[in-house]
């Protein structure tokens, strides 16, 4: 429920090793709330979502441990640099990397040179760079959930952003993401959940 | 990649914390500087009277060590809130109310310890003696992690909401009084050359009960905030 | 079986016209029984030997300052529930006492200074009562306004509950403190129970009062609670029959 308004409802997915769940619908239509619901976030009015069987609720700390969001923010401090708060990030998440794993990360990224400024003074694009590289570090992570992950990304930030996406379906790990735009991911699995319809 | 453990993540945080409050060094000393005119303020509205004023100045220092406790709180959740770093560390996996407690420590080690220390200089202009100085220290020791562990509460049910500061006021000065009738209490009590033992150990059981509750009321609040 | 009935009533739906029901006859009795109790507050209990005739106010001062702490634990305690199991109903609830707990200490605070000036030649006291009484009014405002500030009713029920909660279980810490405060700072107290031996009509006098501050309560919220189910289940197919209805 958004307000009074009732976003969706008689959802009913379930995601497998190897599934990208792609949600698509227009804006306002509650791509971020299923997706916020699926992390925990977001208690859904009605329903109830289940890792292994077991609620997630319940399932709580182990569910979380498994689990890495990219949200519409990027959960990056202005003040820190982006080794900073990669390192800092990852190990509130239950990650550790060293500081030669992360500039790797960030190199993958593109940003080495820039490892050390402050986050505040890169541009979006970068911002987002900065939050995916996150990701690749997350990789032993079985669920990725991800909103909008290829907003305000360059061309060949969208394509390396494309192949982690795959390599993680193809390794067995699960994806529900959304995104305005058409970015053609391979997967063993595909479900698609149209909403606003 | 070994898994970092509970007291890793705790530290971790108030690191982070810490190493952000540095760098923004203005928000910090904005409420130190809240606190010291607040205080200056009192004789100049009730005049300087030496007598009068070492009667009132436990009381004073205390109700402005309060108020400049709350002003500092709107800091605690909101920029997380804004950047997105709250949820991310809602969705840790390690319980958040001993998140929510790590970040109070900071919050506390840059908004509450910096008037501990200044306190001191204060009471003097107030004509305190150095026996109610030390206890106006230790009183003040054990009494502002208290309140910002009760002010966290309001700061995450107030969270994003418009006239936050205000609203944040009406929720927490009420809880905070206890905690200034023993502070202030304290010190007035060795003024008057009976014994503060009374007053510094109820301040301290009021600091553990609030130090086993707080967080978990905290956390359950930002839960409620970030839906 | 009857808790089987009971459980009817725990929907929005089924609850307004049982409230719309009941809310008259409490409101009725109150009115009697408060007349009752007024008359024994004006015309059997003695004249006090200390205080005059101005002393009659304590029954209403009394009740009211009774009925005040009640209704937060109340408030508090269908709050939490609503909290813990998420049930619509009792956060309305919640919020329906809110209102007619602040007017109870409102109510309390007035009638203490009304009390206090003919007695002590001073309109406030800081008493350590009535200086609970001012906490608890806070507490209640803070309720209300912190609810009213969130738009989304969901989170406004349960951060409200919070808060209420958090209260609940201080009252009694700010209670002490302001007692040790008090006693500490004046050695003169308010208290009734110093009182020589209270003649038994006004210990009478201030309970059937209080009974009927206790009805007319009730009445209060049973008929606010109404409109709180009318607001928010107005897009509910059975609040647009009602209206087509009427």
């Amino acid at each position: 429920m958004r307000g009074e308004r009732s976003l969706f409802k008689g959802l009913c997915f379930a995601m497998r090793p190897g599934t990208l769940l792609a949600v698509r619908g227009v804006n306002g239509s509650g791509k971020t709330s299923l997706l916020r619901m699926m992390c925990g976030l977001l208690t859904p009015a009605a329903g109830t979502l289940k890792w292994n069987d077991t609620e997630i609720g319940e399932a709580g700390e182990e569910f979380r441990a498994q689990l890495i969001y990219l949200g519409h923010l990027n959960g990056l401090k202005d003040e820190l640099n982006a080794t900073e708060n990669l390192r800092l990030s990852l190990r509130v998440a239950g990650i550790a990397v060293n500081d030669a794993e992360a500039v790797a990360a960030l190199e993958w990224s593109g940003l080495r040179e820039r490892r050390h400024q402050p986050c505040g003074t890169l541009s979006q694009g970068q911002r987002r760079r900065v939050a995916l590289a996150r990701l690749q570090l997350s990789q032993a992570r079985p669920l990725w959930i991800l909103d909008e992950p290829f907003t305000a990304l360059d061309v060949a930030s969208v394509e390396r952003t494309r192949d982690l996406i795959v390599n993680h379906l193809a390794a067995g790990g699960m994806v529900a993401l959304t995104t305005h735009q058409e970015v053609p991911i391979t997967a063993p699995i595909t479900a698609t959940v149209e909403l606003g319809v | 990649m070994n898994r970092p453990g509970l007291l890793d993540c705790m530290k971790t945080v108030i690191a982070r914390d810490i190493r952000i409050a540095l760098r923004r060094r203005a928000d910090v000393m904005t409420s130190l500087i809240f606190f010291v005119i607040v205080v200056s303020l009192f004789p100049l509205g009730i005049g300087a009277d030496p007598v009068l004023l070492r009667t009132l100045g436990p009381g004073v220092v205390w109700v402005a060590a309060l108020l400049a406790c709350m002003l500092a709180l709107g800091r605690l959740f909101a920029n997380d809130h804004a950047d997105g770093t709250l949820e991310q560390l809602i969705l840790s996996p390690q319980p958040l109310s001993l998140l929510v407690l790590a970040k109070t420590i900071a919050h506390w080690l840059t908004t509450g310890l910096p008037l501990v220390v200044i306190a001191p200089l204060l009471g003097l202009q107030f004509n305190l003696d150095a026996d109610a100085l030390l206890v106006l220290i230790a009183s003040l020791l054990l009494g502002t992690p208290t309140l910002s562990l009760i002010g966290a509460i309001g700061a995450a049910l107030t969270l994003g909401l418009r006239g936050g500061g205000a609203l944040l006021a009406l929720l927490i000065l009420p809880l905070y009084i206890p905690v200034l009738i023993f502070g202030a209490g304290a010190v007035e009590a060795t003024a008057a050359a009976l014994g503060a033992t009374a007053h510094l150990s109820i301040l301290g059981a009021l600091l553990l009960c609030t130090l086993v509750f707080a967080p978990w009321a905290t956390a359950l609040a930002l839960k409620i905030a970030t839906e | 079986m009857s808790s089987i009935r009971w459980y009817k009533y725990s929907s929005p739906q089924t609850f307004y016209p049982l409230a719309g029901r009941l809310a008259p006859w409490f409101g009725v009795t109150a009115a009697l029984v408060a007349l009752y109790g007024l008359y024994i507050s004006f015309f059997l209990a003695p004249t006090d030997f200390q205080q005059g005739e101005a002393y009659r106010i304590i029954f209403i001062h009394v009740p009211a300052a009774w009925l005040s702490m009640f209704l937060y634990l109340i408030m508090a305690a269908w709050a939490a529930i609503g909290l813990a199991w998420h049930t619509r109903l009792s956060s309305m609830m919640a919020l329906s006492i809110a209102p007619t707990g602040a007017v109870m200490t409102f109510i309390a605070l007035w009638t203490g200074a009304l009390w206090g000036k003919p007695m002590w030649g001073a309109w406030w006291v800081w008493d350590a009562r009535l200086t609970s009484e001012l906490i608890l009014l806070f507490l209640y405002l803070g309720f209300m306004f912190l609810h009213a500030a969130i738009d989304d009713p969901r989170r406004a029920d349960r951060a409200a509950a919070v808060i209420a909660i958090v209260g609940a279980i201080n009252v009694p810490i700010i209670y002490f403190s302001v007692k040790w405060w008090n006693t500490l700072h004046q050695g003169a107290s308010v208290s009734l129970t110093k009182s020589p031996t209270m003649a038994s009509t006004m210990l009478w006098g201030m309970l059937i009062m209080s009974v009927a501050f206790w009805l007319y309560s009730i009445a209060a919220v049973l008929t606010r609670v109404r409109s709180v189910i009318l607001e928010r289940e107005r897009n509910a197919d059975w609040v647009r029959q009602l209206g087509e209805n009427a």
